[in-house]
């Protein structure tokens, strides 16, 4: 029905998380285009570079090399550019400390890695139908919080 | 010598309509009103050919209905929710086929499959945002707002605002608190 495909950005230096994300949605029944890049350094190269098409959904594992998750956020937070992006941290860290400061400094999803396969579809799932309705009906993407 | 016609339009139309769904061979339902309900998909090919066998005659493909009509139970459910007499005097389901003069079961198939959720879903997203609005607000208690969205208590309110955004009504208040003297300190 819908023609449109959701356009996804994963940053995560686990080469592991990296696979299981990408195939876990491949197989949800939303048509999704996955990008996966190994450290913030890469990520930001690419956000930042011309010919960059910008993810509806960016997901963020917070402990990376050269530039983690948090300063990739901000980075992204401090630039108009970016405003459209829905941010997801994507960790395995369940610490609330953690969770309340990605979400003040401006991310809308938080995800705790989750410790299957299946959950992960789920999760992932849940993350895009939402979003899908965030920027389908007209809803306020600045009260967009949501934590799974 | 001259010669006077009388025609009926809609024959006419409904003759011409018939005569290219049947070339394109597919099966359909004709509705009336200038609707018409294809029974399987069209590829795009035929979808084309089919545009331009219409063209023909000036007829136009005014717009996918069933976009149309989910953009409809859409608004009807955001006017619904954040109005005050419907939320707390209607039974959603029966206001929906009213209002669009469709079975509820209809509706609830065909928005299920173009948007990827359900009514309730929906319904329950609306009410949450709504909330997620009021307490940014911060002219009523939580109590008020569960009242004023019609739950049955304001624990209702607050376990399905958890399930729905994974955070509780408190956490939310603080968080986006916190965001906005970040953002201005900036």
């Amino acid at each position: 029905m819908n023609e449109d495909y959701i356009h996804i950005v994963l940053a995560d230096d686990d080469e592991d998380d990296r696979l299981f994300f990408t195939d876990a949605f491949e197989e949800l029944k939303i048509t999704t285009k996955v990008q996966t890049y190994n450290d913030g350094v890469y990520l930001m190269d690419y956000l930042n570079s011309e010919d960059a098409i910008l993810p509806n959904v960016l997901f963020l594992d917070l402990n990376m090399p050269r530039k983690n998750g948090m300063e990739c956020l901000k980075e992204i937070k401090a630039n108009e550019k970016f405003a459209d992006i829905a941010i997801a941290i994507y960790s395995t860290s369940a610490s609330e400390e953690d969770i309340e400061n990605t979400f003040i400094h401006g991310a809308n999803i938080y995800i705790k890695k989750p410790d299957n396969f299946k959950k992960l579809k789920k999760a992932l799932s849940e993350v895009v139908t939402i979003n899908w309705q965030y920027h389908t009906s007209g809803l306020n993407k600045d009260n967009f919080l949501l934590r799974l | 010598m001259k010669l006077f016609v009388k025609f009926d339009f809609n024959a006419v139309c409904t003759k011409v309509l018939t005569e290219k769904l049947d070339a394109l061979d597919v099966k359909y339902n004709l509705l009336g009103f200038g609707e018409v309900e294809l029974l399987e998909k069209l590829s795009s090919e035929k979808y084309a050919a089919f545009t331009n066998a219409l063209s023909e005659y000036n007829i136009e493909i005014v717009e996918n209905q069933k976009s149309i009509l989910v953009q409809k139970i859409k608004d009807t459910i955001i006017d619904m929710v954040f109005n005050e007499e419907t939320i707390v005097n209607v039974k959603t389901s029966a206001y929906l086929a009213d209002t669009l003069e469709h079975s509820y079961g209809y509706l609830s198939n065909l928005f299920s499959e173009v948007t990827y959720t359900s009514i309730e879903n929906f319904i329950i997203l609306q009410k949450i945002e709504y909330t997620k609005q009021l307490i940014i607000e911060g002219n009523l208690s939580l109590t008020e707002i569960a009242f004023q969205l019609n739950y049955s208590s304001v624990a209702h309110l607050s376990t399905q605002f958890k399930n729905t955004t994974g955070i509780t009504p408190s956490a939310f208040q603080r968080i986006i608190t916190k965001r906005r003297e970040i953002q201005q300190n900036n």
